[in-house]
């Protein structure tokens, strides 16, 4: 099984020479960490940067400068600033080549829901939906069950959506898995040592298995 | 050149009244007009609508005028680190509309260019599209959403001119240049005011146009939400 920083780690490698990346808060975050090297990334943050730097070291944080978290961070050379609407903008017009999230629920048919749980206190969706209606790829960085074992991959969300019919990429600690165009999930690749038998029990929607499905690798 | 000096933050908003509809820039703490935030409280104008990202936390930014029950309505697209919202909330004290925040850019924006409403694909098919017009384009939905109508638009910047020009610093731009655009009256407090002229026009971010008085702020505490930093090696 994959712990987060592996999730985030095997995510790094969907990411291509020259794109544009947003990385949403939790998982996410982390896959900064694992962008492959010799290769050019710009990171960008929705409040308004593009070109987005590690944290800042001690004595050199700016509180006019931070993230879509709220946390402080750096610039890069060739880093630019704008407003929030042009931020979507680009969002919207699909400037933004790639966009990773986390998700409470992710439905056989793309759906998403990652913003609210009734009963509990809503704080927003802030830019999710926003990006997830979008965004041209879009790659979901979750965990596969929750804590009392229950799947998050379902035949149909159970909480609010955020998105629908958007998502196509999913990585969890136990599979790479894709969204089928006709609906399903297809298993592209398990977590050393994870059965494709426990995948399936753990897998709610509907999940297609076609040939020999190779381990993932993080080199 | 029309003077647009107020002396400061009272005077800005003296004609800010209960009931009222008003802007708020910045994103979390980050770029938030602190001395009039400050000057709203100290007034204690009530049942006010407030338009912003986000509602400050317990004891800085708009969560000082929740605390004294100042608000009536908030409409924000994230809502989180404040327990007194959250009391407020559930208790039904406040009202709180929750929306996608390009969504509420967009909006902004779409007053601030005199447009009356926007086509977005934000929220299609989720509880936001409850109750909106729906229209497709090429084959994709979007919703219709209004451009904000706000009776005062109170932001934050780095430097400004006597004329109302105004420039931001860094990621503390955010929602201050669209919401300066949006209000009926935008009030700019800033950090270095300067003379007409001082400032080069290439350089401005903000035409005076949109901004109806400015002053230099005091006292900015700029406080930081999340100090994250990098180990050294």
């Amino acid at each position: 099984m994959f712990s987060k920083e592996e999730i985030a780690q095997r995510i790094a490698k969907e990411i291509k020479d020259g794109y544009y990346v947003n990385l949403g808060i939790g998982i996410p975050t982390l896959v900064a960490n694992y962008i492959p090297k010799g290769i050019n990334v710009v990171l960008q943050s929705e409040n308004g940067l593009l070109g987005m730097g590690p944290f800042p070291f001690e004595g050199e944080e700016d509180a006019d400068l931070i993230n879509a978290g709220k946390q402080t961070i750096t610039t890069l050379p060739g880093s630019s600033i704008f407003d929030s609407a042009m931020s979507f903008g680009m969002i919207r017009a699909q400037k933004v080549d790639l966009t990773i999230l986390g998700a409470m629920e992710v439905s056989e048919n793309g759906d998403i829901a990652n913003w609210k749980i009734p009963g509990k206190m809503v704080k927003g969706m802030g830019g999710a939906m926003d990006l997830v209606a979008s965004a041209k790829n879009i790659i979901v960085a979750m965990q596969h069950i929750n804590k009392a074992g229950e799947s998050k991959l379902l035949p149909k969300c159970t909480l609010p959506l955020t998105g629908v019919k958007c998502i196509k990429k999913i990585v969890t600690e136990l599979a790479v898995l894709d969204i089928l165009t006709e609906g399903g999930f297809k298993l592209l690749e398990r977590a050393p040592g994870v059965s494709i038998e426990f995948i399936q029990q753990s897998t709610a929607g509907r999940l297609v298995v076609e040939g020999e499905i190779p381990e993932m690798r993080l080199d | 050149m029309i003077n647009k000096v107020v002396s400061g933050a009272e005077d800005a908003i003296k004609d800010i009244s209960d009931g009222a509809t008003l802007m708020l820039g910045g994103f979390g703490l980050c770029g938030i007009p602190e001395n009039c935030i400050n000057a709203l409280v100290n007034k204690q104008v009530k049942n006010l609508t407030c338009i912003s990202n986000n509602a400050g936390v317990d004891d800085f930014g708009i969560g000082l005028m929740l605390k004294q029950r100042q608000v009536k309505k908030m409409i924000s697209s994230y809502v989180g680190e404040n327990a007194e919202f959250e009391r407020q909330l559930l208790s039904g004290e406040l009202e709180v509309d929750l929306i996608p925040q390009g969504t509420l850019a967009t909006r902004c924006l779409a007053a601030g260019y005199g447009m009356p409403a926007i086509f977005t694909p934000a929220g299609v098919g989720t509880e936001v599209a409850e109750g909106k017009e729906v229209r497709n384009f090429d084959g994709k939905d979007y919703l219709m959403e209004y451009a904000f109508d706000a009776d005062f638009a109170i932001v934050k910047a780095w430097k400004g001119d006597t004329a109302g020009n105004l420039i931001f610093r860094s990621t503390s731009r955010n929602f201050n240049p669209i919401m300066a655009m949006a209000g009926k009256v935008t009030i700019a407090e800033v950090e270095e005011l300067v003379e007409a002229g001082e400032l080069d026009p290439d350089y401005i971010h903000t035409p005076g146009i949109y901004v109806h008085r400015i002053f230099q702020g005091k006292d900015y505490e700029k406080r930081i939400e999340q100090r994250t930093l990098r180990k050294v090696q």
